[in-house]
């Protein structure tokens, strides 16, 4: 079996990260360029389920720029994937999800899998939706957002929970999944791990190596605006003289925040 | 034809199996109609297809289409998708908006790729210029304010919960059930379901206009009770910080920050949570901001308009019984 694990760089949300004002885009070089965790915790599910079937190849996917990535997604070999493909290209500068869908959808296909894994909602874009275009695109099922995981040699199952309810559900594969965070934490490359990723495979493509040639007339979304929100400024601190409670209900009445009052 | 089918947005509203609407729909055709007609469509039984109508329409549904669920049977998401090309082909909408839900965002995103449309996903607001319909996105943690458009074609659009105040007058209902062709797109299926316990009578988290939330400075599971017990004098909702949801104390469905929910209300208490960056992105646009912590350079202090660097333990009480206080005045 094949599985895809969809990896993805994002600025660390530990440090400030900011929006080029002018273009819409991020601005790379404000911040430490790191993977998204809920990335790596859809590699440990693929790791997992190698551990149990040993036939199993676990093949890193990621689009991005040159630059960091690279480096980035090297971690991800170190912590035990088989091989890696990087997907870059001038071309997908400031790509939207239906590009970036459709880029990582004709890779995939390029690839073969069995499975795709990705991440229910990455920490930079937040979107969410790029698992589920991707399920569409590539003709096959699709589960998202898992808070638990089955695999075997035909299917994919698990749970998924929401706000109004909770269900079990089951898809033949291929299939494309993403997963929440509900799923354990992803292991630390060690030393053996880390000498072995410089000896993995590491594909780069671009788009023609894909067969694509994003036309300019079809549907995108665009960045029309971007402003920065004015900064919050600390308000007043006090130090607890023994009627700090007293006086968080003084601030309360005065801005009229208690109901009923 | 609709009377008033100008500028038709096509909004997906969510419903239980049993067609029962879910909260959320209020708030989607409110922001429709705030740019156009809106237009709803429920995939539900058959049966409730005239409940659904009038009920829609007091929401401010111009028209409503129902397509019949009964076909449906167990699959996660194909139905909803193959409803929506279907009502998208009917309405030939200016916009198609959905709830920023897993499954409205699922349907979604399928949709959009499926029909080759442009995607905007958990948006907080919808608006119109010159050129047609554009989405307000709220971009890390509300530190910045994007706009964007679709090219061209109609924009598909999923709205964050409890985003958007507006809300539309009620229309005289008018329904119509829509024919489905199913494109038998490999689906995956629902072995099991039950429905969420709703175990509080408290507001839910998104949308609340008062959220309490408490952090690793409780200590413990137990200790939450002081953060319920001003959430209830105070009648809000009660959240949480990622620290405290990993250290076992509440479920992570209550975590509020850059991984979990993110909430803008009128008034968001943090009860020992330090602020890490990953917490304020999730909160940071609430309107006023109070912080009790016991760490004098807590970041969390940063943002607060009140903050208060004390013994929650002490504070907290004496804050519920002085809300108490001067609520009996």
């Amino acid at each position: 079996m094949r599985v895809i694990v969809l990896m993805k760089e994002v600025p660390d949300t530990y440090g400030e990260r900011a929006i080029d004002l002018e273009t819409g885009l991020l601005k790379r070089a404000d911040a430490e360029p790191v993977l998204d965790e809920i990335t790596e915790r859809a590699l440990e599910v693929a790791l997992r389920h190698r551990e149990a079937q040993p036939g199993t190849e676990v093949v890193l996917l990621s689009v991005g720029p040159e630059g960091s990535l690279p480096t980035t997604l090297r971690k991800g070999l170190a912590m035990g994937a088989d091989r890696a493909v990087h997907v870059q290209d001038p071309a997908l500068l400031g790509a939207d999800l239906t590009l970036t869908a459709q880029v990582i959808a004709a890779a995939a296909k390029q690839i073969g899998f069995d499975l795709v894994i990705a991440g229910n909602v990455s920490t930079d874009g937040g979107g969410g939706a790029l698992p589920s275009m991707l399920a569409e695109l590539l003709g096959v099922a699709g589960l998202a957002a898992l808070s638990s995981v089955q695999i075997d040699e035909l299917t994919v199952a698990g749970q998924v929970n929401t706000d109004v309810e909770r269900y079990e559900a089951s898809a033949d594969l291929p299939a494309v999944i993403s997963i929440t965070e509900a799923l354990p934490d992803a292991r630390f490359p060690n030393f053996k791990g880390i000498m072995a990723a410089k000896k993995k495979p590491f594909e780069t493509l671009d788009l023609q190596a894909l067969g694509l040639a994003p036309g300019e007339e079809e549907a995108r979304s665009i960045v029309i605006s971007a402003a920065a929100r004015p900064a919050r400024s600390a308000g007043r601190r006090i130090v607890d003289e023994g009627d700090a409670g007293q006086q968080i209900a003084e601030f309360l009445a005065k801005n009229q925040l208690i109901k009923g009052h | 034809m609709s009377s008033n089918s100008g500028n038709p947005i096509l909004v997906l509203v969510d419903t239980s199996p049993e067609g029962q609407l879910r909260a959320g729909a209020g708030e989607l055709l409110g922001a429709a109609a705030s740019v156009g007609s809106a237009v709803a469509l429920a995939l539900a039984p058959a049966a409730q297809a005239e409940r659904l109508s009038q009920e829609l329409a007091e929401l401010g549904a111009t028209r409503v289409l129902v397509a019949d669920s009964a076909a449906a049977g167990n699959a996660v998401i194909a139905p909803l998708v193959d409803a929506l090309a279907a009502a998208y082909a009917q309405v030939q909408p200016e916009a198609v908006l959905a709830p920023n839900s897993i499954r409205g965002r699922d349907a979604a995103a399928r949709f959009a790729a499926r029909a080759c449309l442009a995607l905007a996903v958990d948006t907080v607001g919808i608006d119109r210029d010159a050129e047609g319909i554009i989405a307000h996105h709220s971009v890390y943690g509300g530190a910045y304010l994007v706009d964007s458009a679709a090219t061209t074609g109609a924009l598909v659009i999923t709205l964050r919960q409890g985003s958007s105040d507006a809300r539309a007058t009620a229309q005289p209902a008018q329904l119509e059930l829509l024919a489905v062709q199913s494109s038998g797109a490999p689906d995956a299926v629902i072995t099991s379901r039950e429905e969420a316990v709703i175990e509080s009578s408290r507001p839910d988290l998104r949308g609340a206009d008062i959220v309490v939330s408490g952090g690793r400075g409780l200590g413990s599971g137990e200790n939450f009770s002081l953060v319920e017990s001003l959430a209830d004098a105070l009648g809000g909702a009660i959240g949480a910080s990622r620290a405290a949801v990993d250290a076992g104390y509440v479920p992570q469905t209550m975590q509020v920050g850059q991984t979990g929910v993110t909430v803008a209300p009128q008034l968001y208490i943090a009860l020992g949570i330090s602020g890490a960056i990953q917490h304020r992105a999730g909160m940071q646009t609430s309107k006023t901001i109070i912080a009790i912590n016991k760490d004098p350079e807590a970041p969390i202090f940063d943002v607060a308009d009140f903050g208060v660097v004390g013994d929650l333990f002490t504070v907290v009480p004496q804050l519920v019984e002085a809300i108490e206080g001067k609520r009996a005045n």
